[in-house]
């Protein structure tokens, strides 16, 4: 009778210290430097607004922690024919609200990001059809070959057509007619957080979805997400237990964060990639005192920079350790990264003279470089290393370092003689920097941030069979052969990936993504 | 009277116009919204047609002649940045503002007159000294270092209140209060604080001054002659009189505490319209700044009519019109 009782109140406190234990409710604190400028994921294409939306939206294909391809919405795909991807859907999905996901969602969602204040058009420009062949089942027919759309739709969230049409969110905000549109503010999405609450640039919180179709390793019921700008505030938050994660942590107050008794720093590379560029293209520059001719046509000369910029330096003065110096000019992780080509010309002052000797400039020059200074980690100071490394080599910089603002207008005008950029590749694929940055520029996009007009008509043909070729191997070489050149040429200057550094309480673990996403679905949080 | 509010309505109207022109001149240098509109793979004909849409590419004088046109019914139009009403949006951040501005305001009337009648009693003491030399901190120490040492000492190493934000709320109609809950009041604490050092430094030196100044006049003498308690004349006639100037430089300096919470919002985070405005400068964000500066301008107006109109309440001389027979 005795052991009964014992048993019959053991078992009474086991199934106490499971209830308190599976009814503590995990809320998660984040701090970031911005916030989401919308809840609306086509309204812009930004990094932050598509990590904080991805939380509560998501694409057909979704990305593994090494940034690979996963099923998402899709269960597969698959290429039919040169032009034609045919996709799976996922049964039994949910939207927050309830409604089933199906192709009609899929079809709706891809035909809103063609709509008047869209941010995502590029994304979907080469579709030339969207067809439902079932409930779930969907192709996407293109204008001509699209090796990687899977990658490319990666960042296009589906919406809910019923949703939409309840809300008047058919179409993203149009600012000029000043109309507001629901889906800035709310949203209905199928991911594994629903979003609750939403004061922008306040706070916003999350709730955990309860009915999400897949699996959600991480423990967090709510999240609770804050935009902190000062850098200083930010820091204090995480030191006085106030957040729990925050990014990024400034690089001068990571050891001080890595210091204190319950906070770390996790560190990794970006898969931004920072890099310098040069008019190669006006006969005379705009900013130089070199009359006649224009010295960064001269192959040596680039070079001569080149060899001048102490990266390694800038990564141990300027960056803190926080920083990849870097030869190709995209990071590991996209798609044809090659570690094999990504070996820098050395650093070696010596030769750097020689070759602006050999060049006709034994005096050296000056000319003028804009850099942004509150766009990129550290970039005015970055720059300001640059123009004294190249003192060195008699090259007078002067530095116009300014805020994004007017910087922005000013580079993509082309009114530079020699800036600084950077890059990531919004579909994870080389295509897109090769596009972009190396590609002859002309008025239908190619070349539209190639600000220095490098131009090898070689380079552009590798790059049309690039966006088109299929096979994977062919593919790959031709990407390698398209680096290899502008290398040669030394088209760019490349610098780095700049470093992530996400400050956390020592009680979260969490998944650092190179794309400084922040998927709240990977993070545990301990009592 | 009337006329007195009559010249100074038209004066007011006369402002409002300058500021507006004055703040939309100066947008045509801040930077180009186009370019954080559109993301990095945004096509140039998407560009130019947004700038178009947005009327970016009309004469200075045809944007100026629509922004009046709708400024005057309110409407500010869309936040470039947000997607949202200008108008809510600086509804929304109002009472924040507000609601620190105040706290801060209070709290430098209460610490600061004290201090200062003490500092004028106790002329050449020890203490008093103290109190004026480490008043000129208040004074030199920029808003944004004392903020962070204040978040330095209290949060991270005391742990006592809250760096940031604004705590919980309560929602009465339009208006979200954070007076109204602990949490709230534990959250302005710090802001309110940095806010009101300089507020209270200038009150304290003020009354200071005014109250030596008010000490040597002949009827204080006279007061003290015919017999009357210190207390009776330095809080009774002598105060009485200081804080004649006191309303006046705290009433325009309320102004100031709103327009230039910015700071001290962009420090602690605290969601006001300074914290909004900060960040409508870092994107160019047109709209938003055009309707804040009209917004403080109006500010600056109405709080220089009160505090003429309560001249004419607290100063006999003005309400008789100088009459002396």
């Amino acid at each position: 009778m005795k052991f009964k009782s014992t048993l019959r109140l053991s078992a009474l406190l086991s199934a106490l210290v499971v209830a308190s234990f599976s009814a503590q409710s995990q809320t998660l604190r984040v701090a970031n430097i911005g916030d989401s400028l919308s809840m609306d994921p086509h309204s812009l294409s930004e990094s932050l607004q598509f990590s904080i939306t991805g939380n509560v939206y998501e694409g057909l294909v979704l990305r593994n922690k090494d940034l690979s391809l996963a099923p998402g919405l899709a269960t597969s795909w698959k290429q039919t024919s040169p032009t034609i991807w045919r996709f799976e859907l996922r049964k039994g999905v949910m939207f927050h609200d309830g409604t089933p996901f199906t192709a009609d969602d899929v079809l709706f969602s891809f035909k809103r990001t063609q709509a008047e204040g869209s941010d995502l058009k590029s994304y979907t420009n080469d579709f030339k059809e969207v067809r439902k062949i079932n409930d779930f089942t969907v192709e996407i027919e293109t204008k001509s070959p699209f090796p990687i759309l899977p990658d490319v739709i990666s960042l296009v969230y589906m919406m809910s057509k019923k949703w939409c049409e309840t809300n008047q969110a058919v179409v993203p905000v149009d600012r000029r007619k000043g109309i507001e549109n629901a889906a800035s503010f709310r949203a209905n999405g199928t991911g594994p957080y629903r979003l609750r609450e939403r004061q922008p640039n306040v706070r916003t919180s999350f709730s955990r979805n309860a009915n999400y179709w897949g699996k959600i390793e991480g423990n967090a019921q709510e999240v609770i997400f804050t935009p902190i700008d000062n850098d200083a505030t930010r820091v204090a938050a995480l030191l006085s237990g106030e957040i729990d994660v925050m990014e990024p942590v400034p690089v001068q107050d990571i050891d001080r964060v890595n210091k204190n008794a319950s906070t770390r720093v996790m560190t990794g590379p970006e898969l931004r990639t920072i890099f310098l560029g040069m008019d190669q293209k006006r006969d005379e520059l705009l900013y130089s005192n070199v009359k006649g001719k224009n010295p960064f046509k001269d192959k040596r000369v680039r070079q001569a920079f080149y060899q001048a910029i102490d990266i390694e330096g800038i990564k141990r003065t300027v960056m803190r350790g926080a920083s990849t110096p870097t030869a190709l000019m995209v990071a590991p992780g996209i798609n044809g990264f090659d570690p094999t080509i990504n070996v820098r010309l050395p650093y070696d002052v010596e030769a750097a003279k020689k070759l602006m000797i050999e060049a006709g400039y034994p005096n050296g020059f000056e000319v003028a470089m804009n850099c942004p200074n509150d766009r990129y980690v550290n970039d005015s100071r970055i720059c300001q290393a640059v123009s004294a490394n190249l003192s060195r080599i008699n090259v007078k910089i002067n530095l116009q370092a300014e805020t994004k603002g007017t910087y922005f207008p000013k580079i993509l005008r082309r009114d530079t003689s020699f800036y600084m950029l950077g890059w990531t590749p919004s579909t994870y694929d080389a295509h897109n920097a090769l596009n972009a940055i190396f590609a002859c520029p002309d008025d239908q996009g190619a070349g539209q941030f190639n600000l220095g007009s490098y131009c090898n008509p070689k380079v552009d043909e590798l790059i049309k069979k690039v966006q088109s070729e299929t096979d994977k191997t062919k593919r790959t070489a031709y990407i390698k052969q398209a680096f290899e050149m502008h290398a040669t040429d030394i088209g760019h200057l490349p610098m780095h990936q700049q470093a992530l550094a996400w400050g956390m309480s020592k009680k979260v673990t969490l998944t650092q993504l190179a794309d400084n996403f922040m998927p709240f679905k990977w993070i545990t949080i301990q009592p | 009277m009337l006329v007195f509010i009559f010249r100074r309505l038209t004066q007011a109207v006369i402002v409002m116009i300058v500021v507006a022109f004055i703040a939309f001149m100066l947008f045509q240098y801040v930077g180009d919204p186009v370019v954080f509109l559109l993301g990095q793979d945004a096509r140039p004909e998407q560009i130019r047609q947004l700038r178009t849409d947005l009327g970016l590419d009309r004469s200075f004088v045809v944007q100026f002649g629509h922004f009046l046109v709708n400024a005057v019914q309110g409407d500010f139009g869309l936040s470039l940045r947000q997607g949202a009403k200008v108008s809510r949006l600086i509804a929304e951040r109002f009472p924040a503002t507000l609601e620190l501005s105040a706290v801060a305001a209070v709290l430098a009337l209460l610490l600061g007159v004290p201090m200062g009648v003490y500092s004028a009693l106790k002329r050449g003491s020890f203490s008093s000294q103290l109190m004026m030399t480490v008043s000129l901190l208040g004074v030199s120490l920029p808003t944004f270092l004392i903020g962070i040492l204040l978040i330095l000492m209290f949060s991270v190493g005391l742990g006592w209140l809250p760096s940031f934000g604004r705590g919980d709320t309560v929602k009465i109609g339009w208006w979200s209060s954070g007076l109204l809950t602990l949490d709230g009041w534990q959250h302005v604490v710090l802001p309110a604080v940095t806010l009101a050092i300089f507020q209270l430094t200038l009150i304290m030196r003020l009354v200071r001054a005014e109250m030596l100044e008010v000490l040597r006049t002949d009827y204080i003498k006279f007061a003290r002659a015919r017999g009357l308690s210190s207390r009776s004349i330095h809080f009774g006639h002598a105060l009485k009189n200081t804080l004649v100037p006191v309303l006046t430089i705290t009433g325009l300096q309320l102004g100031g505490l709103i327009a230039f919470a910015i700071i001290t919002e962009t420090v602690f985070q605290w969601p006001g319209m300074g914290l909004l405005f900060i960040q409508a400068v870092t994107f160019a964000d047109i709209p938003v700044m055009s309707a804040y500066l009209c917004l403080i301008a109006l500010i600056f107006v109405l709080i220089n009519l009160f505090v003429d109109l309560l001249y004419f309440a607290v100063d006999p001389r003005l309400r008789l019109g100088g009459g002396r027979h």
